[in-house]
């Protein structure tokens, strides 16, 4: 299940406008946190994904600025960095909420009541999945499987895993996190 | 240090660890255990010992395999038997805490097992639980019982005694070794390792890699991830013998990004390696050379595919290529290249230690050895079970797996995730090998089982897994891209009542045509689940046609919600919860559902303590 930015560059730009301070990054900040993240690579062109999972980690997301900066440095062209973003369902090219949550839709999930665990979710945020509130609070986004399938339906808040959902529970979980 | 002076000062912690000498609590802490609540429950643990000034070591442990009884705790006081506990939920955690830890009280109301071979009071012993019975844990052999992070623990239970072996040996003979034990690939597709390891070994090139496959990417499949977390090590030491045995020198394990306390634990055990001289130059002074890179995933389910985790690896777009050349010819940056599933490399210190004659005991004459299951869904029992190939179903799902819960009906158990299929009641006999779900329609795959009960729609599966595979097709070939989104498109319509004469046969040629002209594995096996449940479910979904009716109740635009007027007390709990507002009426008063509101999402009926919701 991929929750692809297929937005694009447009709507990233838009949120950045209308985001809050702590996402928009000046040149010379930018700079100086890429460099740190360069700095702990060669720079050959077999390290992009690394180099991008670096950056991202760094900024939280992967804003185009960026995204030519990773291309001058492993020396790939603009064009098909951005392939290989998109072509993935965990790069981000719009800012992240500062809770990531993620309901499982995998088959354990899905047939223990995933689907309903989302659209309470949904519902309660105001977002669909794939999605972030403008206040940059949180993000909804599908995932395939967590792995936790003995413990179906799951949720998962960054990187907390919640077991033994229901929608009341997955409700309760995030008015705790507000 | 040589390798006998490492393993002799193993042995000497690992004994303090087995016979403890104060209070020792382990904690199963798998992403499993913490989603039950372990990571509360230590932190409970902690600060009550701390606060009393108790003499206790908190260890975190990997995963038994009982996930329906997390989460789990062991503990073991001086001198005395090591209890398993189980289901410590937070309501019972500081009852727990007081009576089993800071006091040696037995509570056999909360006991799962007694660790050991003799019984207990009314408490089983381990191997006796039903859910351990007829199970045979070779790959999952050090899970629970040791702590992931600590490599003595490891090299103490024979960990690394393989590689040393190995390392003893010919590279043929390993190979051989692997060859004989009849171990095939256990990431789905069952190719002979052994064989797989000597095309690798055989082709011309002064640079080979290694890959370990660890994109455990089917839902519904935590086999591998389980392994990663709780047992790391034995992963690595079969990759470094699978290194030997075909000449690379250098290894990658692709990880799905999901899973960062398993590409935690291995970062861990890959440092400890080094420190120890198992991974580096001149490996235990054989002069063999090799080393370890973590690629982490980044959400792609194809690039569990082989040909397209070497592009992800090469850092291009997940695509896969046409075979041949296979990775053994051409690979990994145009060199030979072996590439195993984590299960596989987990079992080979096993066979290398203990010979292939051991290995092969069990399991059925073409399908050799035990393989890993991770049972979910509708069963009473879930968790991670390891069994000889061979068992039956019924075995699995009504005696390891204690059968449906709720006095439901059993329907069908789901095999190999998005490329297997629905296997009905009449195959509960059959063995589990390869050959025989390849010959029911469904595959072997990595080893997720659902298992689905009467309130489970065949259509809504179907749907679910082509919407799966649709979503997750990389697009490049013309079957797979449009064929996904046509099966889906006509599932979608009859399952929301808009079936048409004719769909069934038009499904099926659909799915026919993706199979045979798919490019790689993912569209080659897409149409699976869609084929058994033709195959299987007819019926079942011919009523969704030609009657508009979805007989499990899951199709929600089949069905009608209605109040029961003789059983609704007006307690407006439906009204509170219906997010439309259709559920509605005066307290006191029977309500009533408004049928053009309602979207069917079924909250009322959930919340409805009077069972006055009637569904359609």
């Amino acid at each position: 299940m991929k929750s692809r930015d297929s937005s694009g560059p447009d709507t990233a730009q838009d949120v950045n406008r209308s985001g809050t301070p702590s996402h928009q990054f000046s040149p010379d900040e930018l700079d100086a946190r890429l460099r740190e993240v360069f700095g702990n690579f060669t720079g050959e062109g077999t390290e992009l994904m690394p180099v991008l999972q670096s950056v991202q980690a760094a900024l939280g997301y992967l804003p185009l600025d960026a995204l030519c900066r990773v291309a001058e440095f492993t020396r790939i062209p603009p064009s098909t960095v951005y392939g290989v973003v998109t072509f993935y369902s965990q790069f981000y090219l719009q800012p992240q909420g500062k809770y990531k949550i993620k309901v499982c839709q995998g088959t354990a999930c899905h047939v223990r009541g995933g689907k309903a665990i989302m659209n309470a979710v949904s519902r309660k945020l105001g977002i669909s999945p794939g999605e972030t509130t403008d206040d940059l609070k949180f993000s909804l986004e599908r995932v395939a499987c967590f792995g936790s399938c003995a413990l179906a339906p799951v949720m998962v808040v960054n990187d907390r895993v919640y077991g033994r959902m229901n929608p009341d529970k997955a409700i309760r979980t995030i008015e705790g996190l507000q | 240090m040589n390798f006998s002076e490492t393993k002799e000062r193993a042995l000497d912690r690992w004994s303090s660890f087995d016979t403890p000498r104060r209070t020792r609590v382990l904690l199963g802490a798998g992403t499993c255990g913490r989603a039950a609540g372990a990571s509360d429950l230590a932190s409970l643990i902690s600060s009550a010992v701390d606060l009393k000034r108790f003499q206790a070591d908190l260890y975190h442990v990997g995963c038994l395999g009982l996930c329906y009884a997390e989460p789990l705790v062991e503990v073991t006081h001086r001198g005395g038997p090591s209890i398993l506990y189980g289901g410590i939920s937070p309501e019972k955690a500081d009852s727990f805490i007081d009576d089993c830890i800071l006091r040696d009280k037995l509570r056999p109301d909360l006991a799962v097992a007694v660790m050991g071979d003799e019984a207990l009071e009314s408490i089983l012993p381990f191997h006796k639980v039903p859910m351990l019975e007829g199970q045979v844990r070779i790959t999952l052999r050090n899970c629970g019982r040791i702590d992931p992070t600590d490599i003595d623990h490891y090299i103490a239970r024979g960990g690394y005694s393989a590689l040393a072996k190995a390392l003893q040996m010919t590279r043929a003979d390993v190979i051989n070794e692997v060859k004989s034990s009849g171990l095939r690939g256990r990431g789905g597709a069952g190719f002979p390792t052994g064989l797989k390891w000597e095309f690798c070994s055989k082709a011309p090139s002064s640079e080979k890699y290694l890959i370990c496959n660890a994109d455990e990417g089917d839902p519904g499949a935590f086999m591998d991830r389980s392994v990663l977390e709780s047992d790391p090590h034995s992963v690595l030491e079969g990759m470094c013998i699978a290194a030997y045995a075909v000449g690379a020198s250098r290894g990658f394990i692709y990880v799905r990004a999901e899973y960062p306390l398993a590409i935690e634990r291995l970062r861990i055990g890959i440092r400890k390696m080094h420190e120890y001289g198992l991974l580096g130059d001149d490996i235990l002074g054989s002069g063999f050379c090799f080393d370890i890179t973590i690629q982490e995933g980044a959400g792609a389910f194809v690039c569990g595919e082989e040909t397209a985790l070497m592009a992800s690896l090469e850092g291009r777009r997940g695509m896969p290529r046409t075979r041949p050349p296979f990775p053994a010819e051409r690979g990994l940056f145009g060199k030979p290249t072996n590439i195993n599933n984590v299960e596989t490399l987990a079992t080979v210190p096993e066979i290398i230690a203990r010979g292939s004659q051991w290995y092969s005991q069990f399991g059925t004459e073409k399908s050799k050895g035990t393989k890993t299951f991770a049972l979910a869904g509708k069963i009473l029992r879930t968790g991670l079970i390891e069994v000889p190939l061979g068992t039956t179903l019924h075995k699995i799902v009504f005696g390891i797996g204690g059968g449906i819960p709720n006095a439901k009906r059993f329907k069908a158990v789901q095999t190999g995730g998005p490329s297997g299929g629905c296997l009905p009641a009449q195959y509960l006999d059959s063995p589990v090998d390869y050959e025989t779900l390849a010959q029911a329609g469904s595959i072997m795959g990595s080893g997720g089982m659902i298992v689905m009960d009467e309130d489970t729609c065949i259509v809504d599966i179907a749907r679910y897994f082509t919407e799966f595979t649709k979503e997750e097709s990389c697009g490049q070939c013309a079957p797979c891209r449009l064929g996904t989104t046509q099966m889906l498109q006509i599932l979608t319509d009859i399952s929301a009542g808009r079936g048409r004469p004719g769909d069934i046969d038009l499904l099926q040629e659909v799915a026919e045509s993706v199979k045979l002209a798919s490019l790689c594995g993912l569209g080659q096996t897409a149409p699976n689940p869609v084929l058994t449940s033709i195959r299987y479910f007819r019926d079942e979904i011919d009523a969704h046609i030609t009657r508009r009716r979805c007989p499990a109740h899951v199709c929600s635009q089949l069905l009608i919600y209605r109040i029961d007027p003789e059983k609704c007390t007006g307690c407006t709990a439906c009204a509170r919860v219906c997010p439309t507002g259709a559920a509605h009426g005066e307290p006191k008063q029977p309500h009533v559902i408004d049928k053009e509101k309602c979207i069917a999402c079924g909250a009322c009926a959930e919340k409805c303590r009077f069972d006055a919701i009637i569904v359609e």
